[in-house]
């Protein structure tokens, strides 16, 4: 799933940067007088002509309901949904596009599998293993989960160097290990982990695993089958699509025997007073009218993607990346968590003893949008012994200049702190 | 990587007076020494209040005896705003009445929502400091978090 880096990238694939820039209207604007440096992109990324123009053309011409048309706009928004889903689907290597649900991000599709799933098959005494560093949106499910089972979750420690405790995890698997559920990248320290690898071991214990690929999908080339894994979630607005949508993808022999996870329209094949059966998969999953203007805006957010080419879009974030260490590495007083390698562009820092959210507030001044505090990543900075961080992350279209520009930032904030330089 | 082909201008350097005034020397000095950041003996009030959204967490202890604060301390940690507002806070309601404290409550607040006046005000002492954060409407909470903390432990007292 995660790919090796390569370092260079031959010039018919490389990323032409300002034509990347230039698909992308937010970035011509400025903040507080000064050109946006936008920097926050592991929160949320920006959107490119050819996303906020799917989602226009969708609503100027084919809008209707889905599924249940007998009319000619509900048959074109049923048609412009379901390939949506099939673009999504290949995007990450499904096997089929009725294994892909389509839900409001990550956080929904993981509550749908610790909800339907972790309900339906777990109780007293069985195990759930999760890491340290995991998005609160993968652990407060399985905290609720736990208290409604009674099963137990564990964790996988983090080394000081911001990777995960690979002993400690076979440490932790056992016969009642029941389900691994681990992120593909984290989000908090840009750390990729071996997420092949626990696969491998979840599944030799009889568990099954679960990736939040939230971090990974925008950035990286994933593949499911590949992988190896049983559930994987993914949001679109980290990786050019709109809010409210992502999917939620697993086995069909998995999706099968699960219980839906909301009832409602949509989701049914009939409906009496005594009871119901439900639809096939994956409108099983998807009770009530979809976001079908999601679908379709993270449909055309893949294929900008794939037009640019993920492999050129990795390679420049790379080169973008080791510029961002070299440049941050000579200021005197920073401390940068994490992994030097193995790790995508998110760069949790802490400056002196200027708080995170100072930092941000100064940065924001000249233009500079980062992110200050514990990043949904409470337990991990914990572990870590900071309260807050200030975390700058990249994306396909931040530059070299941009680095520079939030390097200024920091010396700024040194003269106001007067921290020595 | 040639910058000179890449968009992302150099940023103006200049920094904006509204910076300067939020990160008073003052400030930053109460951030760094906090005063009365330590427990305090015969407390006979305390409360915890955090900012979910930031982390940032306060305690705020208070002594009280024949409706006098004789003694006051806090604890947590957060930005150099909440650190120096519950540091100045302390020592400017040292030795006052419930009823001085929510007067000099509501002056802040009044201030921190962009009121000349309250600014003006020399009741506040050191607090008139962070004036400047009327002008960052997000950091408004930072400033205020103790002052909540004291508001919930007075208020059932002043009512």
């Amino acid at each position: 799933m995660q790919t090796a880096r390569s370092r260079s990238v031959s010039a018919e694939v490389a990323l032409d940067i300002e034509r990347v820039r230039a698909d992308f209207p937010i970035l011509g604007r400025t903040v507080h007088g000064q050109p946006l440096v936008y920097l926050d992109n592991a929160a949320s990324s920006q959107k490119p002509v050819a996303v906020i123009e799917a989602v226009r053309d969708y609503y100027e011409t084919h809008h209707a309901n889905v599924h249940r048309g007998a009319h000619a706009l509900s048959v074109e928004a049923t048609e412009a949904y379901e390939t949506a889903r099939g673009v999504v689907a290949a995007h990450i290597g499904a096997g089929s596009p009725s294994e892909l649900v389509f839900v409001r991000g990550a956080t929904e599709g993981l509550n749908l599998v610790a909800s339907a799933w972790g309900g339906a098959n777990l109780g007293p005494g069985d195990q759930v293993v999760l890491t340290k560093m995991e998005h609160h949106s993968n652990l407060v499910p399985w905290q609720l989960l736990a208290e409604r089972t009674g099963a137990e979750l564990r964790f996988i420690d983090v080394t000081p160097e911001g990777e995960l405790d690979l002993d400690d995890y076979r440490r932790l698997l056992n016969g009642r290990t029941k389900l691994v559920g681990v992120t593909n990248v984290s989000n908090g320290l840009g750390t990729i982990n071996p997420v092949k690898e626990i696969v491998r071991l979840a599944h030799e214990a009889g568990a099954l695993c679960l990736i939040d690929g939230a971090q990974a999908v925008p950035h990286l080339t994933v593949d499911v089958q590949d992988t190896g894994c049983d559930f994987f979630a993914f949001s679109g607005h980290k990786m050019c699509g709109p809010t409210g949508i992502g999917a939620l993808w697993s086995r069909a022999e998995i999706l099968n025997e699960m219980p839906p996870y909301q009832g409602g329209g949509e989701m049914i094949s009939e409906v009496r007073l005594e009871g119901s059966t439900w639809a096939d998969i994956p409108q099983k999953f998807e009770a009530g009218t979809p976001n079908v203007a999601g679908a379709v805006g993270l449909a055309a957010a893949i294929e900008y993607l794939q037009g640019l080419g993920m492999e050129a879009i990795e390679a420049w974030e790379n080169e973008v990346l080791l510029y961002a260490q070299s440049r941050l590495d000579e200021v005197r007083g920073l401390h940068v968590y994490g992994p030097r390698t193995g790790r995508t562009g998110v760069f949790s820092f802490t400056y002196g003893d200027i708080h995170p959210h100072d930092l941000a507030t100064i940065l924001d001044q000249h233009g500079i949008a980062i992110r200050a505090g514990h990043h949904c990543n409470q337990p991990l900075m914990d572990h870590l012994g900071v309260d807050a961080t200030a975390r700058a992350s990249f994306y396909l279209y931040n530059t070299p200049a941009e680095v520079d520009a939030l390097i200024e930032g920091l010396q700024i904030a040194a003269s106001i702190f007067g921290l020595e330089t | 990587m040639d910058e000179t082909q890449q968009s992302g201008r150099p940023i103006d350097r200049s920094v904006p007076s509204s910076l300067h005034q939020l990160f008073q020397e003052v400030i930053l000095d109460h951030y760094r020494r906090p005063r009365n950041k330590s427990p305090i003996e015969n407390a006979t009030h305390s409360i915890t209040l955090n900012n979910p959204l930031c982390g940032d967490v306060i305690e705020v202890v208070l002594a009280v005896e024949n409706d006098r604060i004789a003694n006051l301390g806090f604890g947590g940690k957060g930005c150099s705003i909440s650190m120096a507002s519950a540091s100045m806070m302390t020592h400017q309601l040292m030795g006052k009445t419930l009823s001085e404290a929510a007067e000099l409550a509501s002056r802040f607040t009044e201030m921190l929502h962009g009121d000349q006046g309250a600014a003006e005000d020399e009741t506040l002492g050191d607090l008139r400091a962070l004036a400047g954060v009327s002008k960052f409407p997000v950091r408004i909470k930072c400033a205020l978090l103790c002052w909540n903390c004291l508001d919930e432990l007075i208020e059932p007292e002043s009512a």
